[in-house]
């Protein structure tokens, strides 16, 4: 965050404040914008309002309590984050965790994938000024919000995965609810392209605007959905399978042109690949337990056994007592994973002790946002909403 | 095996800037010095490490390691499909490094961001201001002997004492 000195312009040139309480924003961001006339000539993106030291919180909370602060980065897709970090505690710990928890944690993945992708095109379309698809995808989240709910018992802070498995296994007769829930997208993902894909304002607003090159997505860091719009053949869930990723059958999505509305095809195509995953974990999904064995320190016990035998409560101790607990070996570790936004990873560095080293987040929308500003030079100010919108930027990952 | 190759290459062509390779869970970590980050990671960006994935540091303060702050470079390779982490050290008495924004553009904020949280400096770089904090803000929050209370600032507040003061609390 800077202290800017805005000069007096010394041409007709004249200075703009966008954010951090702009509604196109979506959160906490400031550009300051340059134009002459309506065109822009520089912009300067100001971040850091909502960090919160979220690294330095890590390293005095332990690997379990730490899933907590993970919903909180990006709160559109907090299970992605959650399975994240449990992957590489578990590989940092040398964990392997059930093909069950697997399958679990890949179908909540897709879930948050398509909330997060139904909410940003309804978000980019309401920007443009195009009400109806915001609505129609906004209704179909709700619903993806109740099957979080069934499941982790909260809509937005999931903290839904543990360190080598999962805080519960999902209800019965889940499936059934997922698959309706599935229908309902098929139907709105379809009706939201018959109203934009042939819209001619749509198409006009977003066609040829924030192009972003194979080059500059390369030297930029970009990845996800932004990457794929510009042509790159990267999708860690088929290059780097993670949670058994490569047992399913689904297609890389990509365009060409890495304009707005490549983006915006990107992410249509993804939400139905994503429910084809869905639809596949759920007919493959194997039984079992969903979390490793408590007598190794990591899992609570049940309930149940907690309650009503002496074992039960030695293993709730040994897992929650400060000086008890899992310990990992001495270390360092990064696994990538593809969250809706682009590579999510965590970097954890063990000095043997309960709680992390240093907890580093590689934040997709960190990366994604340090090319807004060339991105924006040339197109006219109200441009600056579309590109700002297909970027799905999160402040609360960008600033951490 | 190619990322091999690429290791024996910059040590064969590095031998005083490499200080040592190690291995956790599959992952190849090589550990060099800092000044010489640039020229290595250019090596690797030549052999097909085409991507920053990310760029990060840490403070060895308590954990031990060959100095004091560690830069630490996650590359990726698209074509074949690999990942390896680089860690270049600095001192604590002269936290400086060249920077890689010359190689690849997204260095431009992640340097930033090590600079404003862990203090350390990059040369060559074109705008090494704070991202996160304020410009007037003290300290590098990340480094060890930070602490996580809040230090400066709760003390700047001036106190209030509110309610009727009794004659026993005037002192």
């Amino acid at each position: 965050m800077n202290h800017v000195t805005i000069e007096p312009p010394e041409t007709d040139r004249m200075i703009l404040n966008f954010g951090p309480h702009h509604p196109s924003t979506h959160g906490t961001l400031r550009i300051i914008l340059e134009l002459e006339g309506e065109t822009i000539t520089k912009a300067t993106p100001e971040i850091g309002y909502l960090h919160s030291g979220f690294e330095k919180l890590g390293e005095d909370l332990d690997y379990n309590q730490y899933i907590t602060i993970t919903d909180r980065m990006n709160y559109l897709s907090p299970l992605c984050n959650n399975v994240s970090f449990s992957l590489v505690a578990e590989k940092l710990f040398g964990l392997e965790v059930s093909k069950r928890t697997m399958y679990i944690r890949v179908l909540m993945c897709e879930l948050s994938r398509i909330a997060d992708h139904i909410l940003n095109v309804g978000m980019l379309a309401v920007d443009l000024g195009a009400l109806t698809a915001f609505l129609y995808g906004f209704r179909v989240r709700e619903d993806i919000y109740d099957l979080f709910e069934a499941a982790t018992g909260t809509r937005l802070t999931t903290s839904y995965t543990l360190v080598g498995g999962l805080m519960r296994d999902i209800p019965a007769g889940y499936d059934k609810a997922v698959l309706r829930v599935l229908e309902e997208v098929d139907e709105v993902t379809n009706d939201i392209e018959t109203l934009l894909n042939k819209n001619k304002i749509w198409l006009d607003r977003t066609k040829g605007i924030g192009i972003i090159s194979k080059d500059d997505a390369y030297s930029y860091g970009i990845s996800g959905p932004l990457a794929r719009a510009a042509g790159i053949e990267w999708d860690l869930r088929e290059k780097e399978p993670y949670s058994s990723y490569e047992d399913f059958d689904f297609d890389v999505v990509i365009a060409l042109n890495g304009d707005v509305f490549d983006r915006y095809l990107v992410r249509m195509e993804e939400i139905r690949q994503s429910v084809k995953i869905c639809r596949e974990a759920l007919e493959k999904m194997p039984p079992g337990e969903v979390n490793v064995d408590p007598g190794l320190g990591f899992s609570l016990p049940p309930k149940d056994e907690v309650y009503n035998s002496i074992e039960g409560l030695i293993y709730h101790f040994e897992v929650t007592m400060p000086n008890r607990g899992m310990t990992p070996p001495i270390g360092e570790a990064y696994v990538p994973t593809e969250s809706p936004n682009g590579e999510l990873g965590f970097y954890i560095v063990s000095d043997g002790t309960r709680t992390p080293y240093r907890v580093r987040t590689r934040p997709p929308s960190f990366m994604n946002y340090s090319i807004f500003s060339k991105l924006v030079v040339g197109h006219m100010l109200s441009d600056v909403p579309a590109i700002l919108g297909s970027f799905n930027i999160i402040a609360g990952e960008l600033d951490r | 095996m190619p990322l091999e190759q690429t290791i024996s290459d910059i040590k064969e062509s590095f031998p005083k800037a490499v200080l040592g390779v190690t291995e956790y869970a599959g992952e190849q970590f090589v550990h060099i010095k800092g000044e010489s980050v640039l020229d290595i990671l250019e090596l690797f960006k030549n052999d097909g490490f085409d991507f920053l994935a990310d760029l990060t540091a840490v403070d060895n303060l308590t954990l031990g390691g060959f100095e004091r702050f560690a830069v630490v470079y996650h590359l990726l390779s698209h074509k074949s499909v690999m990942r390896i982490t680089i860690k270049a050290y600095v001192t604590e008495k002269n936290p400086t490094l060249p920077s890689v924004e010359s190689l690849w553009k997204t260095a431009d904020w992640q340097e930033r961001e090590v600079y404003d949280l862990f203090g350390i400096s990059f040369e060559d770089h074109p705008n090494l201001t704070r991202i996160m904090n304020p410009d007037t803000y003290d300290g590098h929050p990340l480094r060890k002997d930070y602490p996580r209370k809040g230090r400066t600032e709760r003390n700047d507040f001036p106190q209030v004492i509110r309610g009727i003061r009794k004659e026993n609390d005037s002192k």
